[in-house]
């Protein structure tokens, strides 16, 4: 992933959640724009 | 029983009976929150979702609904022939071991025995022939000729169908509140009829009293209210009205899906803490929940499987020797600072919980957790729920060094179970398996079973936290209390 | 992808340039991947969402991909994600949106 891209973090209740994902890449040094978590049920 | 690790006093509160009740509504589908907007942006649908639509009989010998009343054990759901919808149980019956099939007319007919305020009104000829049959309770249901419900449907209501038939009309309560339009008013009824069908059905069952029960707590997937207090609630003390429990008051509580399991537990602290002796813990049928996934459904050529809804009602009581219950001292709760990861997600919920009883993930016999029924929501790409639950479990085991990798599948095939309950939200999450817990419990199958349940709380747009609550079930010792 | 979802995704690309966006997708199950990636790359394969038509050509990665694990640091890595990778199948996901980024 290109440094400095900002994040869109799409995430599944059923997978992994986007408050999850916004974490870890927020941990890794990117921006997080938006995050989401879809469910299905 | 689950043996009695040193230092930890068991507190206990008995479960006396479980009742789970499926209304098949299959004209109630186009009013569920999907079909109703696909419908109305494209009206031509409305005559393909008709076509895939089942009947009584087809809904009654569906091996899930089966085994969600009790007829079938979930173990042997998975040795059945598929597709389920297609391969019908011969002989399939809609009364069950703890539950029933209630068919579209009776739901009609207790809608309009259940209506205080003149919303349904049934068409008096369809009434005659079809509804009548069916018990009202104390109240006469507002009757109307067929050129009087069409005019009413004219006029806004929402027609109520019987295959082609106008069989009535659903009136808003109020002309200008939007929480009191037809479609909300429709859905609230719908909780409350399916509920109190349960918990008639459940006090029949045990030969109970309904003036023997004091509180009625109930989680339904509905939001009972008015423009000044949209989720005002307390739809409990309505269903226990119309269940005659004369003596009891009540209260919702409300979580998402995991409402019914905190609703046990609070049912269950109101027992143990003296304040209420007898409590029933209810959840209605989700009205919105109708066809969520009819599109896939269509487009598969399956017929509309999610034309059912949903409900049950337990009974609490204090623990009596022998008998089957709640593990008070095992609830668990996911706290704020938890996160919501899978994994810590299973922590809260279960490995933390069992670690304070003494007992690792491998001495559960069996998890009951959400039980969505994979043949409707793995067509639509929702994958299968159950599963996924069971492996994140499996998976904690494994990383706990509990078990092996290699041994993941085997704690999924032992320890848990195909999921077969409607997508109804609430009605899959946990206590969908206390039916047959009970069962496996008293024949001595299994010592304990751990129920979970989550909540999606992200979906009301408050907070992006994920939330969830837990405990155990097991015996009590048949010498104490 | 939701609608909803999809607009979102849009008025960001709007606001920041695709170029400056990573798509970071937490899927459960490989037959979503494939409509999720096709849908912020080429657009909605379903015709009927706001990326219609619209190719927004935006890299696309599962959080579980070896190229985003390599990233986070170890303890949020351990903490938040060894459990999923355990229990998502990542190999079937990779190939799929390998190739969606293959094709910017």
């Amino acid at each position: 992933m290109h440094k400095g891209t900002k994040i869109i973090a799409i995430g599944e209740r059923d997978g992994v959640p986007g408050a999850v994902i916004a974490e870890c890449l927020e941990g890794a040094g990117y921006e997080v724009v938006f995050q989401v978590t879809e469910c299905f049920v | 029983m689950s043996e009695n690790k040193e230092g930890i006093k068991p507190v206990r509160v008995g479960i006396e009976g479980v009742f789970y009740s499926l209304s098949h509504v299959p004209d109630l589908v186009r009013y569920g929150s999907k079909p109703l907007r696909e419908l109305r942006a494209n009206p031509l649908l409305g005559e393909q979702l008709t076509k895939h639509l089942r009947g009584f009989a087809a809904a009654t010998a569906y091996a899930p609904h089966q085994v969600y009343i009790g007829n079938i054990a979930p173990d042997k759901l998975g040795e059945l022939p598929k597709p389920w919808f297609v391969k019908l149980i011969e002989g399939a019956n809609p009364q069950g071991r703890f539950g029933a099939l209630v068919n579209q007319d009776q739901f009609y007919a207790s809608m309009a025995g259940a209506d205080q305020f003149d919303l349904v009104t049934l068409e008096e000829k369809w009434f005659h022939e079809r509804g009548a049959r069916y018990p009202l309770g104390h109240r006469q249901p507002r009757l109307g000729s067929a050129p009087e419900i069409g005019n009413l449907c004219d006029k806004g209501a929402l027609p109520l169908y019987s295959g082609d038939r106008l069989a009535g009309a659903f009136q808003a309560g109020h002309e200008e509140d939007a929480n009191l339009v037809a479609e909300v008013l429709l859905e609230n009824l719908a909780a409350k009829v399916t509920a109190a069908h349960s918990l008639r059905a459940l006090l029949d069952n045990l030969n109970a009293n309904a003036g023997e029960i004091d509180f009625v707590i109930s989680s339904s997937e509905e939001a009972v209210g008015d423009r000044y207090n949209r989720g005002g609630g307390n739809l409990a003390k309505a269903i226990a009205e119309d269940v005659g429990c004369v003596n009891a008051s009540g209260c919702d509580t409300k979580a998402f899906c995991a409402g019914p399991m905190y609703a046990m537990v609070h049912g269950a602290s109101l027992i143990q803490s003296g304040v209420a002796k007898k409590v029933a813990v209810v959840a209605g049928g989700s009205l919105a929940k109708l066809g969520m996934k009819f599109e896939s459904h269509l487009k598969t050529n399956m017929p509309v499987l999610e034309d059912v809804l949903g409900s049950f009602a337990v009974l609490l009581g204090p623990a009596k020797p022998g008998q089957v219950c709640m593990r008070l001292d095992s609830a668990a709760f996911h706290p704020v600072r938890g996160g919501s990861s899978p994994q810590a997600m299973a922590e809260y919920l279960a490995e933390k919980p069992l670690a304070k009883l003494g007992m690792k993930l491998t001495d559960v016999d069996r998890y009951g957790v959400e039980l969505h029924n994979p043949e409707i929501t793995v067509p639509s790409g929702s994958g299968d729920v159950p599963r996924t639950n069971y492996l994140t479990l499996a998976a904690l085991a494994v990383m706990r060094g509990q078990i092996q990798k290699s041994q993941m599948e085997d704690f999924v095939r032992s320890r848990g179970m195909l999921g077969y309950a409607p997508t109804q939200g609430h009605i899959p999450s946990a206590i969908v398996y206390l039916g047959h817990a009970l069962d496996a419990l008293q024949s001595g199958a299994i010592r304990n079973a751990l129920l979970m349940a989550k909540g999606s709380l992200f979906l009301g747009r408050m907070t992006h936290l994920s939330d969830g609550c837990s405990f155990l079930v097991d015996r009590n010792e048949v010498s104490g209390g | 992808m939701n609608f909803e979802n999809q607009g979102v995704i849009k008025r960001l690309a709007d606001q920041y340039g695709p170029e400056n966006l990573t798509v970071v997708l937490g899927n459960g199950e490989a037959n979503g991947v494939e409509v999720f990636a096709e849908t912020v790359t080429e657009g909605d394969p379903s015709y009927a969402g706001p990326l219609a038509g619209v190719a927004l050509k935006i890299p696309v990665y599962h959080v579980l991909e070896q190229e985003v694990m390599n990233e986070v640091p170890e303890n949020l890595r351990d903490e938040k994600l060894q459990l999923s990778s355990l229990v998502i199948d990542i190999e079937p996901m990779h190939q799929l949106l390998q190739t969606a980024r293959d094709k910017i």
